[in-house]
């Protein structure tokens, strides 16, 4: 440990509980990743606060020190928003997971950051209410996490994203101060500019949710198609024929052998996809949507049709859907997770083209999809032992990228653009709009010690050196901007 | 620690849940993706440091991570192997090492286990004076005179116990150490039920200590001794089922044919190792089941529910005798702190999760709370009477079914 960092710890144990500020090697380095492994760094010291104040001090002690800090919740992020600084410290919220009120007449929850998703949905079921967005890691990803990436679920084509159910957040901006950022504070949407920051911004310790009524009645459909095209023609339908169900996912043949590998899902033998569509609302209503999609999946060729009768049976049609990731280490040594967007039209395209690429380079690739709203997410399967293997999976997941950006959708639908993609970033965007985000980025983190190194490709402008930054800033310098 | 086991962790995460360590902590180094972590870190070449081995020594070997983990990580084997380098490569302080020393003479030893039950038979009010000064002499010494139950008549169990009405079935029964000496009413109830279920019970009087307790200690020498003896006594019996009330013994047991080699492990896949209530729910019912106008909290040992998979078999048991009402105890995945051996060795954090499993069980007003292994018996008990809350009677699911079986109207 540098000098500066000694020092810092000694700072640190002064403002925390006795055992909150770890500093030994081999402990360090259990939070060397996130979800996504092949990015590591071991931290320079890792903190373990308990409330919103002492991560305030926290945050600035490393302003006294100039000394960059990433937040973290469970570690489950998937684009390496997480990794750790060498140089700097990982705030972990894993001790702040008290639910602190429920206020049901008013539907709103208010939670410490490091609440697992799924810890509000059981704090209000038994009163009939849930809390929407629904990751697959949803069991174990902290709130805290989701607000940072902006997650999303299967439910959120119909429901929305974490943005739509945070209604205000309390937050420690990267100069230490405690904020409280509302949906209904007249003026600029801070709170919309600071869901999906991915850390950047300041640390999350206090979120109020929105809590949404169970629905009446739901239904959930298991539609095994011959083939993955068939699959997609029916979602298009459905979407087309203006039924918005609560939720469309797809499997392709792939990622339905390892989920059965992994969970014995039990899923119709010799399908090349599975597609679940979940209705939800008024009993009449809901009725009346399913017989419309039973029709249209028989129609675009649908072998197999099962509806789960009760939450029972519906929890074994979602087991496979929601273990498909974890699953595939069933059939794989080694994995990579893609999170990319296309126009739901132009899904059967891309997924050939991905057939395409998954055969020139022998690479095989596992489909696990929210069909609904085109949110793709390939599993680029690879052998680790296998020399050259990872730098060919790695390609294969980066020309599928490609293919979303060239038909016209995202690098990312839910797993944030981190490290890990904002080499992407060039790619959809121009100098100026990194330059304009910059410019926001600046106006909230002028030094740049929050979580600095993520989203933006390279260092640029204001944020991405640590310490206090000298001489006159470049977008200033050309005109472009103002410095506050 | 083989290193194709750590492999098959994506990190992904979706263990830290249900792992009680890191729900009471919240420190990734505690939780089962950490601790393989460490793992793959030693594999590489980090020696096993203090803090290390304290993080290895934390897990209660409870397996809910195997449970949860949907890539199929085998954790299970991945602790045990780390226990056994653990315990050759690291030196531990003295203190700790004699008392690891004490209950590895102690526990799998029946006679001696018998012997040491008399300075633990202290009544309720001695305990209570000199449990504090316990506590700052070794708080390991306090949880063992804690933990020891209320002293109860030795039953002498028969060879051989008939079965009732037409044969259906020969199995043998393993009595187990702590069952058989803290518990033996337990043993008792089972044989009844088997043999009033119509299976001839075969119960050798040569069965030692089954090696569970060394086997999770990282102990597998040891273990292998106790596995070799307990597959010979079974062996000699002439029975090729061995039936098993105590969920720790039971998932050892299963897996001996994995922890000997050569004809041993040729011996051990000859022998079916099953759970009682496992064994039961597949045989089906003969017998009649009279009322018992109970509420039921039925406590999911790890060992059973983890290490076996068997959640639904004994709840079955229980909603088919008449007037008897199930409850589900909140957190029901979560350790209760007794593992084993665990919450001598780690009493702070046993004691934490006994009290957390404490409140959830009162939590249900259940009058009776059923639990098929003995620690864990032993483990809510004393943490319900800690809490001062009036303490619930415990039974095993044996019990329970003997006395609708038999006609009691009451658990004994
Ligand atoms: C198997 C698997 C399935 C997944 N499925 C989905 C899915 O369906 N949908 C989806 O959207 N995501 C999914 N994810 C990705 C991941 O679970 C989400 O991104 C989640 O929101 C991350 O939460 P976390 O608590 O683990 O955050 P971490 O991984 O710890 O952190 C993620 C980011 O949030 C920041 N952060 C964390 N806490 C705070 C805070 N308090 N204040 C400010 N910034 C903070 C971090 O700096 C980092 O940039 C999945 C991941 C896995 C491993
Ligand atoms: S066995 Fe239990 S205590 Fe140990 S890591 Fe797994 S869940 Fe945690
Ligand atoms: S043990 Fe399983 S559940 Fe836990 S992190 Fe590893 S792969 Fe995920």
């Amino acid at each position: 440990m540098t000098e500066t960092l000694d020092e810092l710890a000694r700072g640190l144990a002064g403002v925390l509980p006795p055992g909150a500020v770890i500093t030994d090697p081999v402990r360090l380095r259990t939070y060397e990743c996130d979800g996504l492994t092949h990015h590591r760094a071991v931290p320079g010291i890792v903190v373990l606060p308990e409330s919103a104040e002492q991560i305030a001090a926290v945050v600035r002690l490393c302003n006294e020190y100039g000394v960059p800090f990433v937040a973290r919740g469970a570690g489950t992020g998937l684009s390496g928003g997480a990794l750790p600084r060498a140089d700097g410290v990982l705030v972990v919220t894993a001790k702040m997971r008290r639910i602190l009120q429920v206020d049901l007449a008013d539907r709103r929850a208010v939670v410490e950051p490091g609440v697992t998703n799924l810890a509000i949905t059981e704090a209000v079921r038994e009163h009939g209410y849930y809390y929407a967005p629904d990751p697959s890691s949803q069991q174990v990803c902290t709130i805290g996490g989701n607000v940072a990436e902006n997650s999303g679920g299967a439910h959120c084509l119909k429901y929305g994203f974490t943005v739509n159910h945070v209604l205000a957040l309390e937050i420690v901006t990267p100069d230490g101060d405690i904020v409280t950022l509302d949906a209904d504070d007249p003026g600029y949407d801070l709170l919309g500019a600071f869901v999906g920051s991915e850390g950047t911004l300041g640390i999350t310790t206090k979120v109020t949710v929105r809590l949404s009524r169970a629905p009446e009645t739901v239904t959930t459909l298991l539609a095994a198609f011959g083939s993955i095209e068939q699959g997609g023609q029916a979602v298009s339908a459905i979407i087309g024929a203006g039924v918005v169900p609560a939720a469309i996912e797809m499997m392709d043949a792939l990622a339905i052998a390892a989920a059965e590998a992994a969970v014995a899902c039990g899923y119709p033998a010799g399908a090349g996809a599975v597609l679940i569509v979940e209705l939800d609302g008024p009993a009449a209503e809901v009725a009346h949507q399913f017989a419309e999609v039973e029709r249209i999946c028989r129609d675009n060729g649908a072998f197999e049709l099962r509806t789960a009768a009760g939450p029972q049976e519906r929890a074994a049609v979602w087991k496979g859907r929601r273990s498909a990731f974890a699953a595939v280490g069933r059939i794989s040594p080694a994995y990579i997770v893609q999170d990319g967007v296309v126009p739901r039209t132009a899904l059967p395209d891309v997924l050939a083209s991905i057939d395409r690429l998954s055969a020139e380079y022998g690479i095989r690739v596992a489909n696990v999809f929210h069909a609904g709203d085109g949110n793709l997410h390939p599993l680029v399967l690879f052998d680790d032992a296998e020399p050259g293997a990872e730098e060919r999976a790695g390609l294969v997941s980066g020309r599928i990228l490609d293919l979303c950006v060239e038909h016209g959708g995202s690098i990312t639908g839910e797993h944030g653009v981190g490290v890990d993609k904002s080499r992407y970033m060039p790619k959809m965007f121009t100098d100026d709009d990194l330059d304009t985000m910059q410019l926001v980025r600046c106006a909230f983190d002028p030094r740049g010690l929050s979580n600095p190194g993520k989203v933006f490709p390279t260092p640029r402008l204001c944020g991405e050196v640590p310490g206090v930054r000298r001489g006159v800033h470049p977008l200033v310098e050309s005109g472009r901007a103002e410095q506050f | 620690m083989d290193p194709e086991l750590i492999n098959d962790c994506v990190h992904c995460g979706f263990c830290l849940p249900s792992c009680p360590t890191y729900v009471l902590w919240g420190e990734e180094m505690d939780s089962p993706r950490g601790r393989i972590h460490l793992m793959k870190q030693h594999v590489e070449g980090t020696p096993v440091t203090d803090e290390m081995a304290g993080h290895f020594d934390a897990c209660l070997g409870c397996m809910a991570c195997v449970t949860a983990c949907p890539s199929g990580v085998r954790y299970d084997r991945l602790i045990e192997q780390t226990r056994a380098v653990v315990e050759r490569e690291h030196v531990r302080e003295p203190a700790d090492r004699a008392l690891r020393e004490l209950v590895f003479q102690l526990f799998p030893h029946p006679r001696r286990l018998r012997a040491m039950r008399v300075p633990l038979r202290l009544s309720a009010g001695l305990r209570r004076r000199i449990a504090p000064r316990l506590e700052r002499v070794n708080p390991s010494l306090a949880a063992m005179a804690d933990l020891a139950p209320d002293p109860v008549k030795r039953v002498r169990l028969p060879r051989r116990v008939e079965a009732v009405g037409r044969r259906r079935a020969t199995v043998g029964m393993l009595t187990g150490c702590v069952q058989g000496e803290f518990f033996p009413q337990v043993n008792a109830a089972t044989a009844r039920v088997l043999a009033m279920e119509g299976c001839d019970v075969v119960i050798p009087p040569s069965q030692g200590c089954c090696g569970a307790l060394s086997l999770h200690s990282g102990r597998p020498g040891q273990a292998r001794r106790f596995a070799r003896r307990t597959i010979a006594a079974f062996d000699r019996a002439g029975v090729d089922t061995i039936v098993v009330n105590a969920a720790g013994c039971g998932s050892t047991m299963k897996e001996y044919a994995d922890l000997l080699d050569g004809v041993w492990a040729e011996r051990a896949r000859e022998i079916r190792t099953v759970d009682l209530a496992e064994y039961l729910a597949e045989l089906g019912p003969v017998a009649r089941r009279h009322p018992l106008p109970l509420t039921v909290a039925y406590h999911d040992a790890c060992h059973l529910a983890h290490a076996q998979g068997v959640r639904s078999q004994p709840r079955e048991l229980l909603t088919a005798i008449p007037d008897l009402e199930l409850r589900e105890i909140a957190e029901s995945a979560i350790c209760c702190g007794s593992a084993g051996t665990y919450n001598l060795f780690q009493p702070e954090a046993a004691r934490e999760l006994g009290d957390r499993k404490a409140e959830r069980v009162l939590a249900t007003g259940a009058d009776l709370l059923v639990s098929a292994n003995p620690g864990c018996t032993m483990q809510i008990t004393s943490a319900i009477r800690r809490s001062g809350a009036a303490p619930i009677p415990v039974a095993h699911t044996a019990q329970v079914l003997d006395a609708s079986i038999r006609g009691l109207g009451r658990v004994a």
